[in-house]
């Protein structure tokens, strides 16, 4: 999937995935991809709550090699 | 003034004396509603850290003034994080709850339940989760049943007691906490009971529990009743016949879900001749001692969680079912979600999975979900 930014959370504990991924953000333009990576499994749950919290849309997400990918659409 | 640290067995002891605390969790919403630190003296609300990166100054006026403010998360991290933003904005009497919510989760209680010949019976309540094992000892000797998965609670205590471990029990395969009996077993060199009829899969050596082979403690019997229902083996420890562990067939206030193995349409009769037959023709004074309880004000005044059987005849409405039918419906409909991750714990009981240790702690994390409602 597409995206106009990534962001590299991995390695990261709560709160940062989440910290780091609200800051990306701002760099955006609404209807613009950021792609997240992170490792912190509270991270999958926590990202769902927080886009749908700000609006924003979870586009996708997956696990390869225990890193989590998530794409998320800037409302 | 910093941020101070509180301990989950400060926690525990706060729910079970009864003393004020106010919990700011900052899980996400459904995280919360799932499953959260509660209790009669327990006040809580839930904003997830998310929603205070920027800020906790919309929180404050919410923020009781008199009262204890502990911050709790998942694992720590963001409860320090929305902590310390708190007392930078001045609050006082701020603390984040230790290890978060995982530490919760896995924090034992020992209370002593009663005297036995030569020793004692203790519950261990696994407050977060609601399970509770139990210590039987005397005369120098212990038998631990149901063992949670954090088996050096029980190897302090008995180290501090000075008492020897000689058998760990299980009452039935479980599904919503991997069992420390085995492993408990192998460190102590003891022996290791299970019903044989929930044991079709384990791939390890073990010992069958089984009705009519009375196990001896120093000078306390324990004394195996075939009671099955919730899992096909389930069975029931008589203590010196004083106590019945009824394990997850008959809790305070309601009754085992026979469907966590798959059958509960299979599973229905053999529950209700336990539960209608085999218990009602045992003696009214037995204290029952279950395998859970569900919520918080079912520990009595020292945390023990209790009944007398013919107490929860007249009292439990999972006993007081007159149809055959409306019980098979209680049963088997409109049931709680199942435990979290109840198919890999029930296979990590049967050595059929070795998780490491994290994902262990990942798969119990939850409320245990054994009873019906």
């Amino acid at each position: 999937m597409e995206a106009q930014k990534t962001l590299d959370a991995k390695g990261l504990a709560c709160p940062m995935p989440i910290i780091k991924t609200k800051k990306a953000m701002k760099d955006l333009e609404s209807g613009q991809v950021l792609e997240i990576q992170a490792t912190d499994k509270g991270a999958q749950s926590d990202l769902t709550a927080w886009a749908k919290s700000g609006g924003h849309e979870l586009m996708k997400s997956e696990e390869t090699d225990g890193v989590f990918y998530f794409w998320i659409k800037k409302a | 003034m910093d941020l101070k640290q509180t301990q989950a067995s400060e926690v525990a002891s706060k729910v079970i004396n009864k003393q004020d605390l106010f919990i700011l969790d900052v899980r996400n919403e459904e995280a919360y509603g799932d499953w959260k630190i509660e209790g009669e003296s327990i006040t809580s609300m839930n904003v997830p850290y998310f929603d205070l990166i920027d800020g906790v100054e919309d929180l404050l006026p919410e923020l009781p003034k008199d009262k204890e403010i502990l911050v709790v998360c998942a694992k720590e991290g963001s409860s320090i994080f929305v902590g310390e933003e708190l007392v930078e904005a001045g609050v006082e009497n701020v603390s984040y709850l230790s290890g978060g919510m995982k530490a919760w989760s896995e924090y034992l209680e020992p209370v002593k339940v009663g005297d036995l010949p030569g020793g004692a019976l203790y519950q261990f309540v696994r407050i977060g989760k609601g399970c509770l094992s139990y210590m039987i000892e005397s005369n120098g000797e212990a038998a631990v049943v149901d063992a949670s998965r954090m088996i050096e609670n029980y190897t302090t205590f008995t180290e501090n007691k000075g008492l020897t471990i000689k058998a760990t029990m299980d009452t039935h395969l479980h599904a919503d906490h991997i069992s420390g009996g085995k492993a408990l077993a192998d460190q102590v060199n003891g022996t290791y009971y299970l019903p044989e009829e929930d044991a079709g899969e384990v791939t390890f050596p073990f010992t069958a529990l089984k009705e009519n082979n009375k196990m001896v403690i120093g000078e306390v019997t324990i004394e195996p009743i075939y009671s099955p229902g919730h899992t096909i083996g389930s069975t029931s420890l008589m203590i010196n016949d004083a106590y019945l562990l009824t394990g997850d067939i008959l809790f305070v206030e309601s009754i085992g879900r026979p469907d966590l193995a798959g059958k509960a349409e299979d599973w229905v009769l053999d529950l209700r001749t336990t539960l209608y037959n085999r218990y009602k023709e045992m003696a009214g004074e037995l204290t029952v001692l279950p395998a859970h309880f569900s919520k918080v004000a079912e520990l009595g005044d020292t945390g023990v969680v209790s009944a007398k059987l013919e107490e929860l005849y007249e009292k439990n409405d999972g006993l007081n079912v007159e149809e055959e039918a409306e019980f098979r419906r209680m049963v088997t409909e409109n049931l709680p979600p199942q435990p979290n991750a109840y198919q890999e714990i029930r296979e990590t009981n049967m050595g059929k999975i070795t998780p490491n240790e994290e994902t262990r702690r990942e798969m119990e994390i939850g409320p245990n979900r054994c009873a019906v409602n």
